[in-house]
């Protein structure tokens, strides 16, 4: 069976300061921050179409190629 | 994305620093900024502030984003560092506390009101205009002079570094929000994210 390369957003988390600007842009709801202390990305759920990358601050968040 | 009431904070955030320039007294509406995020964070464990109500954030978040007016490029890596993010909090801390200091001084009439706003920790802008007595004692307007400083030495960091960076960098430094993660990570633990 042939994978497929698809695109999702990876935080480093022990860099994140969880200002949450990642979670108003995502448009799927894919990330939120966890207790306040980093954002978590749902796999599940994320596309990979950067805009929470774009958009944070402290640019933690980096688009990585998984195979699905 | 629907827009929510809380989307719209930072019209507050522009009244509040707008109002310091007629009223200094109106300054001691901003404990609300910072006394609402350590009681969310202290409470509930969460950073629902920074995620939801910051009016500050969503200023610089419009400025920099509908209106333009950041570059929008990394933020350098010091400045995202543990050391930078907890020596300015440490520093912020210091400052604060000899703003208070210098509140105490008036209040016990060792020194006189000085109708100034400290810009930066250094520069000393008169503020007499802003000035029209008070029904309270004196060490309440020094406290106002005080905190209007913060506030607006703040805002014009963030301002700085909107325009350099992100839009939202300050709140890559911010000391509330390191201080409210702080907490968070006390409250919940480090488990909390296993």
């Amino acid at each position: 069976m042939k994978t497929r390369k698809k695109r999702r957003a990876v935080v480093n988390g022990d860099a994140c300061v969880a200002c949450g600007c990642c979670v108003k842009v995502c448009p799927l709801s894919a990330i939120q921050v966890r207790h306040g202390i980093r954002a978590a990305v749902d796999p599940e759920r994320c596309v990979g179409c950067g805009k929470c990358a774009k958009e944070c601050p402290a640019s933690v968040i980096v688009l990585q190629e998984v195979s699905v | 994305m629907k827009k929510r009431w809380y989307d719209y904070l930072w019209i507050a955030e522009l009244i509040y620093m707008s109002l310091g320039f007629f009223n200094i007294l109106f300054a001691w509406l901003g404990m609300l900024f910072f006394c609402i995020p350590l009681i969310i964070s202290l409470v509930w464990g969460t950073k629902g502030y920074c995620n939801r109500y910051c009016g500050r954030g969503q200023l610089f978040g419009l400025l920099g984003g509908r209106f333009g007016l950041s570059r929008k490029k990394d933020i350098p890596g010091w400045m995202k560092s543990k050391w930078f993010r907890y020596g300015f909090l440490i520093f912020f801390f210091i400052m604060f506390f000899q703003m208070l200091w210098n509140t105490y001084l008036v209040f016990a009439g060792a020194q006189d009101l000085r109708q100034v706003v400290t810009l930066l920790w250094t520069f000393k802008l008169p503020w007499h205009w802003a000035y029209h007595g008070t029904f309270f004692h004196q060490g309440a307007a020094q406290f106002a002079f005080g905190f209007y400083s913060v506030m607006l030495t703040s805002t014009i960091l963030g301002m700085i570094t909107m325009i350099l960076f992100k839009p939202r960098s300050w709140c890559v430094y911010c000391p509330m929000g390191t201080m409210t993660q702080l907490i968070c990570k006390a409250k919940n633990g480090k488990d909390a994210l296993t």
